[in-house]
């Protein structure tokens, strides 16, 4: 049985969509030209001006966005619409201690949640569900973004937040949770916790659970649905575009549907920019169709993946991606956080140290391990253990304020971390991230 | 009176302290006390030797080494003996860092001591009666 948030649009024909698309592209370039000097200025460089935009093809006329466009127009330079228009700001971690800072007015949340609540009834999800939203709230989408949408579908919305999985296992048992959210690999742990608690999988109420905001293998995903006896579903999304909800998995579990009447997909060459054809392996490429605060036009993912437009089961209309199948610059998710090897290496450079560095990325009981193993110099080296140690503690400080989340520092001796043909090896990652 | 010791950061791994070693072996440099401080991920290798220059030339080579000042204290081979140092490093509040003891046949029984005011402790020490072992008498 097919689920559907809002009918109409999500199983709307082909034809449809794309009038929808091509209605709402030239309203959205044309109120980012007149509103986001940045943008206007990358368009007249390249010549384009709002009415050479008019229709959904046209966007191949537009310039591209980076996430370091985000930096150089930090905080307002990509606002679209007065300040007090705005009602939210969500953020994320960037690579220089400067953050991406997303602004929404409360059309912009409201078209936020009804993505959110599209993915929590595809799903399962009815007014008659308990959803356990432990992604965390704050700054982060996860947290918000979910429970926005849990309060669309008129579900009951437990807002535990992350951590303190006692209380997380307590209130899912007395309460009857029957949708958890949260990271693939926090939901495995909370099943590994229910097995040690003496619960069997089928003494929750669970019958879903929607996870994202890491990469997860199919592999994971059936270890989960095991432990917790669940279905269990991913969510894609950025702060850039809003959160959680972009796209999301239906009954099928294979693809996710990208809500493709708010955000257009596109995958393209990440060396040349050049758009390729259907089924082809690219970057992804977002364009916001009906944006006000923070609408971006074509914002350059680096989520490496495939679009397919085959016909799905489930009924839905819109294009499917696949799970990103890595990344076209060097960023890491690590316990669901964004981390990029400049963050660390700037935070070397402040504290003093060289930039003779070596990541170590794992994954060990289904929880992201992050080792930075540290070129130590003969000036900073004091022949007592606790010093060292004490140089070591205040480094994993330091990366825990920029990054957002705590490493393990090694202090290593000069010269021991390998390089090959002269250049170190930045980052080992283990962990099987991709099928 | 204070003698030279050289502080070597080595990997806490297999083979790491043979390889150091072996190049103080094949300079044949003689190793007069040994001790190390260590965590799970590094140790401190601290060696008094008999060519403390020349070590470290060999060493600084592919190590982090460091020359530090330690007083090496020479001991009667009694009972109470290591109490009566360290009772005049106590009440003069001086802070041992480390400690190490080593036996020569030469020089009999020492004690090596890294203080925070190695000075005073030589000061107060030889006030007391007690002798120290030179660099000279390492050679």
């Amino acid at each position: 049985m097919a689920n559907y948030f809002q009918p109409e649009i999500e199983t709307a024909s082909r034809e449809e969509i794309i009038r929808i698309q091509n209605e709402k592209i030239v309203k959205q370039v044309k109120h980012v030209y007149d509103n986001v000097k940045y943008y206007r200025d990358l368009m007249d460089e390249k010549g384009v001006k709002p009415e050479d935009i008019k229709s959904i093809d046209d966007i191949k006329k537009l310039p591209f966005l980076t996430k370091n466009d985000l930096r150089e127009a930090y905080p307002y330079g990509l606002l679209g619409t007065d300040l007090k228009n705005c009602v939210r700001i969500q953020s994320t971690s960037g690579t220089t201690g400067k953050r991406v800072v997303a602004f929404y007015t409360q059309h912009d949340i409201d078209l936020w949640e009804e993505c959110c609540a599209r993915a929590i009834v595809a799903a399962g999800g009815t007014n008659e569900d308990v959803v356990q939203v432990c992604y965390g709230y704050g700054l982060f989408t996860g947290g918000p973004g979910l429970n926005g949408g849990s309060h669309k579908v008129g579900s009951l919305t437990l807002p535990m937040s992350s951590g303190n999985t006692d209380r997380q296992i307590q209130f899912m048992m007395d309460l009857g949770s029957t949708i958890l959210c949260c990271t693939p690999s926090y939901a495995a742990f909370i099943g590994e916790s229910l097995a040690e608690k003496g619960y069997k999988p089928e003494d929750n109420k669970l019958k879903a659970g929607i996870f994202g905001a890491e990469p997860w293998t199919e592999e994971m995903r059936r270890s989960i649905e095991k432990s917790l006896g669940i279905k269990a579903y991913d969510i894609y999304g950025l702060t850039e575009t809003s959160g959680p909800g972009v796209s999301f998995e239906c009954s099928e579990q294979k693809g996710m549907h990208i809500n493709e009447d708010h955000f257009y997909a596109e995958i393209i060459d990440p060396d040349t920019g050049e758009v390729l054809p259907e089924g082809s392996k690219g970057e992804l490429v977002f364009t916001s169709l009906d944006k006000e605060a923070f609408p971006l036009l074509r914002y350059r993912t680096r989520d490496i993946c495939i679009l397919t437009r085959e016909k799905c089961s489930c009924g839905r209309t819109h294009v499917k991606m696949t799970k990103p199948m890595g990344r076209s610059d060097d960023m890491m998710i690590i316990r669901g956080v964004n981390v990029f090897p400049s963050q660390i290496e700037t935070v070397l450079l402040n504290e003093g140290y060289t930039p003779n560095y070596q990541i170590l990325v794992d994954r060990k009981n289904n929880t992201d391990t992050l080792d930075i193993n540290v070129e130590l110099t003969p000036e900073q080296f004091s022949d007592k253990v606790s010093d060292i140690q004490a140089m070591e503690k205040a480094l994993e400080g330091a990366m825990r304020t920029m990054l957002g989340i705590g490493p393990k520092v090694h202090l290593v001796a000069p010269k021991s971390i390998v390089r090959s043909e002269g250049k170190a090896v930045r980052v080992i990652d283990n962990r099987k991230l991709h099928d | 009176m204070a003698i030279k010791q050289l502080s070597i950061f080595i990997e806490n791994k297999e083979g790491k302290l043979s390889d150091t070693i072996k190049i103080i072996s094949d300079a044949d440099i003689n190793i007069r006390a040994l001790s190390i401080g260590d965590s799970q991920d590094f140790g401190i290798l601290r060696l008094i030797v008999s060519d403390t220059e020349k070590a470290i030339s060999l060493l600084k080579e592919d190590y982090i080494v460091k020359e530090t000042e330690v007083i090496a204290v020479k001991m009667d081979d009694k009972e109470g003996a290591l109490y009566k140092i360290l009772k005049v490093f106590e009440d003069a509040k001086i802070n041992v860092e480390y400690t190490y003891a080593f036996t020569a046949p030469k020089l009999g029984a020492y004690v090596v001591f890294r203080v925070n005011d190695v000075k005073s402790a030589e000061e107060l020490l030889t006030k007391d009666g007690f002798t120290f072992v030179n660099d000279g008498d390492l050679n």
